[in-house]
Order: structure tokens, then sequence, then C-alpha cells
């Protein structure tokens, strides 16, 4: 619905592949030889207590860190992610968890913030812009009405909306959502659920990463467990129960392990 | 349009007032208000002298530089940022260019003085080297991380001195007659010229009007009744005709005209007179809150500017490099104080070797006064050059009424503390950032 067709994955394709990553802050193994990998069409969920390194991880995916070892491949080429815009190249885009808005900008400006669509005199063309948000905010979220306010004057639910219009406006191919319902209600909870499998539908392999189990064995095909920096393991979600995936961020033990 | 938008943060759903429906700024309309209480009250102590043509004149051509660097003052704090070495930065500009037009052009380079080229070979070095120091400060800031205040206080000694230094400390002057025309009353548009920019100007002004609504109408978003653009356009039209109509008022002394014919070998008409109309720096300082504004609000860079402001880390996370933003904005400001130092020597004559003393403090305090928030985020061009022309009216309105320079710098502090305040509780009440 929101995507053009261009470009788009076959379904199981592999998108990404991250290959023995490594960082650390100042002699702390944030991450530590961790590989994780996704697949068009499929959601990967990222577990593990805070601290565990899975934000992280996901910043060097979305060119917020730089990795100190490893290889990031996508679509089986290998990427060079310096920044953020190395990773908009690569159609990655980044829901935070903080969601990232300038506060003082209404909704039209954080939506194009780095990408503003311009007048031929190369002027940013506000007007176009608001036109723009106005429609894909009619299918994200229809009761959004504050196109001309400061996002500061908007709702959680709302500002949450206008960063995930930012993510999924600009053609995605790997999304990153990051703690996306962590500020919602049960209601917008329910919204995020249902954009999650509609994006799936379209060949788009997201990362989403979660503190809540439920809605990683709900919305997930695939689970990376991370403790202390180190990948626990990686689990198909029809596979394990709630308990085996409890067990895994809290033990770190992975569930095949007990079976041996 | 989103600093603007910042300032009036209705309070919920409350029916719109008569100036909601006009779509005009309340902070602007308080300035406003604040700017001609102060004209008034100065104006009855003064016996009606503080408004006349002749003081409203000097007002005008006094506040001109200060207010140049104010509308670069706002970019740098709208980002979080502060510049204490403008003032310092403005006597660098100025010294290097009083010698160049004196010194080493006409002598290192044989051109001799008086050449026609002098005056803006010296201006195009002025705004190098504004642009250059800028720079490099907000590199200092930008890529090194050092805080502005650190990096700026010390830009205050160093500049400052660097001016001493180029010029041993004297006074350079006279100025190229050329250069001169920058600094306000021995450059102006005259009598016909002015009313031919002003009408221009109000066309244009009109046209931005027009325009602004057909695109709102092409996109089918709402747009305010039609006599409420019309109450704009004649508050539009007031506005601009009037001032010209002032600096018209102001004719020049009969004195001062005989001897211009004298100059020229002619005799001058009985009756004859003939106006001041705009001075050169005034339509600068238009030009230049113009282009600042459609920087500030139509392109990338002032959209970045104002989203790192808000949120430096979701600004960084959009992609956007943020240390190339800080050292342009910082070599935007340099350029700034270059042009500031044109107009501010030019109306002295000469360059004096304590040119823009405390200055740093009269730009921020415009830009404050004007409505540009130190946390960042929120703030206006024209908010800026009014903040500038309030400071300046209560500094000449208490001159003329005859308040001891002390107590007048006493009042001014006062103020800049007061409207800050006033600015809080506003924003407080309005809800705003």
């Amino acid at each position: 619905m929101i995507m053009a067709d261009t470009n788009k994955a076959a379904v199981g394709e592999k998108l990404v592949e991250m290959r023995d990553i490594c960082i650390s802050f100042g002699g702390v193994h944030a991450v530590d030889h961790v590989s994780v990998d996704l697949h068009a069409g499929e959601v990967v969920g990222l577990l593990g207590h805070n601290g565990a390194g899975k934000s992280t991880l996901i910043k060097i995916l979305s060119g917020a860190y730089q990795a100190d070892s490893g290889d990031i491949l996508i679509r089986g080429e290998k990427a060079t992610i310096t920044n953020p815009r190395d990773a908009r190249r690569y159609k990655i885009e980044t829901i935070y968890q903080t969601l990232a808005l300038a506060d003082n900008l209404d909704a039209a400006s954080n939506l194009f913030l780095g990408r503003e669509l311009v007048t031929s005199f190369g002027l940013v063309d506000d007007d176009a812009m608001e036109a723009e948000t106005r429609k894909i905010m009619s299918k994200l979220n229809p009761n959004f009405k504050k196109f001309n306010e400061p996002v500061s004057a908007l709702s959680g639910g709302q500002r949450q909306s206008v960063a995930i219009a930012r993510a999924v406006y600009f053609d995605a191919q790997i999304l990153i959502m990051d703690e996306p319902t962590a500020a919602l209600g049960p209601h917008e909870t329910q919204m995020v659920a249902e954009l999650i499998e509609q994006l799936k539908a379209q060949g788009i392999g997201i990362f989403l990463i979660s503190h809540d189990i439920h809605d990683v064995m709900k919305l997930c095909d695939r689970a990376s467990v991370m403790k202390n920096g180190q990948l626990v393991g990686t689990v198909d979600v029809d596979d394990v129960t709630d308990d085996d995936l409890l067990g895994m961020i809290i033990l770190g033990k992975k569930p095949g392990g007990a079976n041996a | 349009m989103d600093q603007s938008k910042t300032g009036t943060a209705p309070a919920g759903p409350a029916r719109k007032n008569f100036f909601q429906t006009l779509e005009i700024d309340m902070r602007l309309l308080g300035m406003v208000g604040a700017f001609i209480l102060v004209c008034l009250v100065f104006n009855v102590l003064t016996d009606g002298r503080f408004l006349t043509p002749r003081n409203i004149f000097n007002l005008t051509i006094q506040t001109v530089s200060v207010a140049i660097m104010a509308t670069g003052m706002v970019f740098i704090i709208v980002t979080r940022h502060i510049d204490l070495s403008v003032g310092a930065l403005l006597a660098t500009c100025s010294a290097v260019m009083a010698m160049t037009q004196t010194s080493w052009l006409p002598d290192a380079l044989g051109l001799g003085l008086g050449h026609p080229l002098i005056p803006w070979l010296s201006i195009i070095v002025g705004l190098l080297t504004g642009i250059a120091i800028g720079a490099f400060q907000g590199w200092l800031v930008g890529y090194l991380a050092i805080p502005a205040f650190i990096v700026t206080l010390g830009g205050l000694l160093v500049w400052r001195n660097v001016a001493w230094y180029i010029t041993s400390g004297k006074t350079i002057g006279p100025l190229d007659e050329t250069f001169q025309k920058f600094g306000g009353i021995n450059g102006t548009l005259g009598n016909t010229a002015s009313w031919v920019v002003g009408i221009i100007a109000l066309l244009a002004a009109l046209y931005g009007l027009f325009n602004a609504r057909r695109n709102k109408v092409k996109h089918g978003f709402p747009v305010k009744p039609m006599w409420a653009e019309g109450v704009v356009a004649a508050i539009m039209a007031i506005a601009i005709l009037g001032f010209v109509a002032i600096l018209n008022a102001y004719e020049i002394p009969t004195r001062r005209l005989e001897r211009i014919f004298e100059l020229r070998g002619e005799t001058m008409p009985e009756g004859f007179t003939q106006s001041y109309g705009i001075p050169y720096s005034v339509l600068l300082l238009i030009a230049l809150a113009i282009g600042m504004t459609i920087l500030a609000r139509r392109t990338r860079f002032g959209r970045y500017i104002f989203a790192t402001g808000g949120n430096p880390d979701a600004a960084e996370l959009s992609g956007i490099n943020t240390r190339w933003l800080t050292v342009k904005i910082f070599a935007l400001m340099g350029a700034l104080c270059a042009i500031s130092a044109v107009v501010a020597s030019a109306r002295l004559t000469n360059h004096s070797n304590d040119i823009g003393t405390l200055d740093e403090l009269r730009v921020i305090a415009a830009a404050v006064i004007g409505g540009t928030a130190l946390a960042g985020g929120v703030g206006t061009i024209h908010g800026a050059i009014l903040g500038a022309l309030i400071m300046q009216s209560l500094q000449s309105g208490m001159a003329m009424v005859g308040v001891d320079a002390p107590l007048q710098n006493i009042v001014v502090g006062g103020v800049l503390v007061l409207a800050v305040l006033i600015d809080i509780i506003y924003r407080k009440r309005t809800g705003g950032a």
C-alpha cells in the first residue's frame, strides 16, 4: 500500500547478513563476535536485557555506530556503512526507540528531514511535503490531523506514527524497529502489529528489537537472543516456547543444549 | 514556517480570535507593541523630539550594524551555540578593510588612493577575512568539539587584539568616499528612488501573499478568509510606504546642500530641497533580512539548522552532517560580522581601535529579546532585527531624555533579563516549547 513496487525483493532472499560484528566502548565489549541475518518478508526479533547489546548491534546497521570488526552484507554484497546516509542508500530505515524527531518542527518537516522535496529553484517545497504527509498519514493513522504544529504538541501515538511514516515512506527494504510499541496503548500497539504484517507481505525484512516476549512470539519468524554483548542463539519462534526464550534471555542457555 | 509556528502554539481547540484569523504571530505582535510603547513614551518625555523624521532616520542607521549580526546570531543560538566574538571579529574585519584601502592597496599594490576598485576590493578582503575566521571557529566547535562558549570567549580576546596589532592601535581614516556610502547618512537613495524601492517592495510583498494563498488552494489546504488577507495586505502597505514617507520627510539641511552645489561649482536654486530617503545601509539590512529569512525557512540549510537545534541526535540520525553544518553557520556569522564592519566603520568614516566593543552583548541581547530561545530550535530573523531596534530605541531615547550613561546601561541590562522572563512566562502559558 505504501511502498512503490520497484526493487521489491523476492520473498526469502537474504537481505542482510551481519558477520562476526564486534564493537567496544572504553574496553567494554558491547557487541562481541555477533552474527545475525535477515531474509525478505521475514521478521527477526532481537531479544535481551537492557545493555545486552541489541540496540548497539542495530545501530551499526543503521550507521549510527561503526563496528570495530566484522562484515555487513546487503543482498550478498559487502556494504560499507559509515553514517546514517549510507544506510539510507542501502534502503535501510530505522524507527528509533527515542523516535529521533525534531520536536520543534512539524510532521512533514520531520518526515522528510534530510530528504526534503525541493522546488525547481532548490528551495524546500513545504506544501508538496505537507501534501505527501497528509496522503501517507491518511493510510497509517487516519485520526492524524495536526499537520501544522510542532511534533512536541502531538500525543505519544501520533509521534510514533510520524516516526513510522518516515521509515516506510521512502521505499524501505530493510526496516529496523527499536521497541516500536514501548510507548503505545493497546489500540495503537495493535495498529503497529497490523502494519508489520502488511510490510512483511510486501517482502520487507524487519529487525524488531523488543523486551516483550509475547510481542516477539506473535510477530516474529525467528528470534536472536543476546546476553552481555554475545549472541546466545537464533531460533525459529515456532520451535520454542516462551520459557525457552526466557531461559535464553536470563540464563544465556540455548534450548537445544538442554535436550542434547 | 516552522519557527513562527512554534511561537504560537494554540492552547487547545479554543475558537480563533481576530489575530489568529490573521495568522499573525502573537509573540511578534507583543514585540511590536513593546516597540511602539517605548517610542510613544520617549516621544512624550522628549516633547515630541523622539518621533521626528530626523531621529527615526538616525535610529535606523544606528541599528543596522547590530541588526545585521543579530540575524546570524539567530542561527548560532538556534543550534545551541553562542558567539561571544562578534564584536571583536567586527573589529578585525574593520581593521583589515581600513588597512587594505588606506595602506596596502594604495601603497603596496600601487593602486593609489581614490582608485575606483579600492572600496570593492577592500570589502571582498574583509568578507574573506570574516568567513575564514568564522569557519575556523566553527571547525573548532564542530569537529574538535570545543564548546562554542570557550572558542568564542578566546576569540573575543584574540580578534580584538589582532585588530589592535594590525593597526598598531591607531585610528585609520578617512576611509574611501565610496566605502563611506555604506555608513548611512553619507549614502542615501533620495526622494524618488526611495519611493520606487518602496513600491517595488510592496508589490513583491503582495505577490508573496498571493502566491502563498494560491499554493495552499492548489494543495487543498485551508486558507484564511479573504478579508483577513486584505487586512494583512493593508498593514504591509502602511508599514512599507509609511517607512519610506518618514525617511523622505527628513530633508538634507540647507547649508549642507549649498556646500554640495558649491563643490560642483553651481549655485543652489532658491527654495531647493532634497530628502535623504532610504540609506544604502538600511537597504542592505533589508536585503540581508530577506535573504536570511529565505535561508531559514525555505532552504535545506535552514531546515537542518532548526532540526539540529530541536534535536541534535535526530538530525544526526537523519543523515545531517551536523559538524559541517556548524562550520557553515559560524562562517556565515563571520561574513555578517564583516558586512557589519563595513557599515559600522563607514558610519564613523574611520576605523577606531574600540569599534564594535560590547557589540557581542548587544547582538546576543537583540536575538534573545527577539524571541530566540537559548535552549535551541526557536528563533526568527525579523524578531532579532526588532530586538535590535528595541535596544537601540531604549538607548537613544534615554540619551535624549538625558539619563546618565551608567543608568542607561543598567536599564538596558534589566530589560534584557525582563524580556527573557516575559518570554518564559508566555511560553508556559501557551504550552509552547
